[in-house]
């Protein structure tokens, strides 16, 4: 491969020149995890196991109940198998890298990233794929599938494209809050506890955001905004008769301030920054 | 392979081990602190959707009352983090693989005795230190507390839970081994915590669990991890249902120390020290 030479400002290199690098990165990654079979099919199943346990935990409550709020039991099934499409792709694509940023801060290598002549958010956010996640997330596509064949709904053009518009804000909502934890490793050296912590929190967004009441709520829709992650994109699908636009637009405005303030807080975090080991 | 009785290892070794144990815990409290409070989120989550649950099933779910139902799972935070290993599988299998085992097999140390001291300390440290946020959450929650009538229920629930502490050791424990084979234990280590996610009644209480599933949960170890004492403490178990829960727990915990030891002798004989 040969390198130009690297431009001096992040600002100078071109948009192109990162779907370039993270290409590279893409198939590096790929080429790396098939040479670990073993450990591919074994992460598969974790998450198999996983998605089957939300299953039959769901079918346990509804076994002795008819609705949860106002969500029947296919409804919820649906509210899982998004919430299974949005952290699948956003363990393929994000988690790992960011699991590992304070392991990155500790080592100090860090460093190496921070002199690349690209966006130091980006170099810390794509460095790895997890491809089995992205298997995993199609269980989720079936799953959602099944569960509009059992509700007896035929989603039109519009509504799909609405409904994934939401998951991609989801996504950047799951995103960008684990990078706001990752990033007080800065100052919490060993923050692996809050990332594991986020994993609690995330138990939030499977469930209809209904049940939830008074500052519980305020807080994980308007300051941690799981809850919205897939119950707005959920309710898109199954509930064509509502109005989509406050659930969307609630969902954009809090994805717009997760993605810029934890963006200014990296940022406030790197200025603080001290390499270690050096 | 039996040690000379003169290298056999002291008591006070294990304090040394202990102490070491403790000042790990303590080096990252930040750390520890915020795991906690990330953990009661869920909880909180919890009272929510079993509150909509019991009002959509008129107030009563399989014998359970909202009050009940949230008294279960505060028992079941409160003996999980008791006595779930944290990081004991994957330091074993750190040990193992990172050739570190070398120096420790020099040592007049017993590997088992050694992990199971560090356990304990860890498990205490995370206890003093969470006493804290979980009194505020049981002072907070106090409405929902059902104390047990009998006094005979205290000492059966503590004998069972140090079983269950027993049992999630040895777990982790013969999960961390598997270094000795494979390179990576992390996926093992996983597919076994889903299965005891589920199981040991983390998620609902298994009595919730259709009547042909019964028989499974009676005696799958899972049940044995961490619902029984539970149940011991909620009273919803009693005569010789009681008992014979007991017994069968005690089995599995012998089942898990004979497995523990097989596996560390043939792990032993397969062990190439790497790097070390």
């Amino acid at each position: 491969m040969t390198l130009s030479p690297p431009p001096t400002a992040p600002a100078a290199m071109p948009r192109g020149r990162y779907l370039r690098v993270y290409w590279l990165m893409l198939r590096n990654s790929l080429i790396r995890e098939m040479n670990f079979k073993a450990n591919f099919l074994g992460w598969l199943a974790v998450e198999f196991l996983w998605f089957v346990g939300q299953i039959v935990f769901l079918e346990v409550l509804f076994s002795h109940v008819d609705n949860i709020g106002d969500w029947s039991k296919w409804e919820c099934v649906l509210l899982i198998g998004t919430h299974q499409i949005i952290a699948q792709v956003f363990q393929a694509f994000f988690y790992v890298n960011l699991s590992e940023l304070p392991d990155l801060v500790r080592t100090g290598r860090l460093d190496l990233l921070l002199l690349q002549p690209i966006d130091s958010q980006f170099a810390v956010s794509v460095r790895r794929f997890g491809f089995d996640s992205l298997v995993s997330s199609l269980v989720g596509f079936i799953v959602v599938g099944f569960s509009l064949y059992k509700l007896g709904i035929v989603p039109g053009f519009g509504q799909i494209a609405f409904y994934l518009a939401a998951c991609a804000l989801g996504l950047g909502v799951h995103y960008s809050i684990l990078f706001g934890l990752a990033t007080a490793s800065i100052w919490i050296v060993r923050a692996q506890g809050l990332i594991y912590g986020y994993y609690n929190v995330f138990n939030v967004a499977r469930f209809p955001a209904d049940v939830f009441k008074g500052t519980f709520r305020f807080i994980f829709s308007w300051i941690i905004p799981v809850m919205l992650v897939a119950n707005v994109p959920a309710r898109l699908l199954a509930r064509s008769f509502e109005n989509p636009w406050p659930g969307l637009l609630h969902l954009l405005a809090a994805t717009i301030l997760v993605v810029g303030g934890t963006r200014l807080f990296w940022f406030f975090a790197l200025r603080r920054y001290a390499s270690a080991s050096s | 392979m039996s040690r000379p009785a003169v290298l056999s290892p002291t008591p006070s070794i294990f304090a040394k081990v202990f102490s070491v144990g403790l000042q790990n815990t303590f080096v990252y409290r930040w750390n520890f602190l915020l795991r906690t409070i990330f953990g009661i989120v869920p909880l909180i989550g919890t009272l929510f959707l079993w509150r909509a649950i019991m009002e959509a099933g008129g107030g009563n779910i399989g014998g359970y009352e909202y009050r009940t139902m949230i008294f279960y799972f505060m028992v079941v935070v409160f003996v999980d983090n008791l006595i779930s290993p944290t990081e004991d599988d994957w330091q074993v299998a750190a040990d193992i693989r990172d050739g570190r085992l070398s120096a420790l097999l020099l040592k007049p140390l017993n590997y088992l005795g050694y992990r199971f001291t560090l356990y304990a300390s860890y498990r205490i440290t995370y206890v003093a230190i969470i006493a804290v946020p979980i009194g505020g959450l049981l002072f907070f929650l106090r409405g929902f507390v059902v104390w047990p009538e009998h006094w005979m229920t205290w000492p059966l629930f503590f004998l069972s839970t140090a079983m269950a502490a027993g049992i999630q050791f040895l777990n982790a424990y013969i999960l961390g081994l598997c270094a000795f084979w494979v390179l990576e234990v992390s996926t093992l280590v996983f597919i076994a915590f889903s299965f005891e996610y589920f199981l040991s009644g983390m998620v609902f209480p298994l009595d919730l669990l259709p009547p042909w599933l019964q028989g499974f949960v009676h005696w799958s170890p899972f049940t044995y991890q961490l619902f029984f004492p539970v149940q011991i403490i909620m009273e919803r178990t009693s005569g010789q249902a009681l008992w014979e829960g007991l017994a069968i727990q005690a089995g599995w915990l012998l089942l898990a120390l004979i497995g523990a030891r097989l596996v560390w002798r043939a792990g032993l004989r397969k062990y190439q020290a790497v790097g070390g």
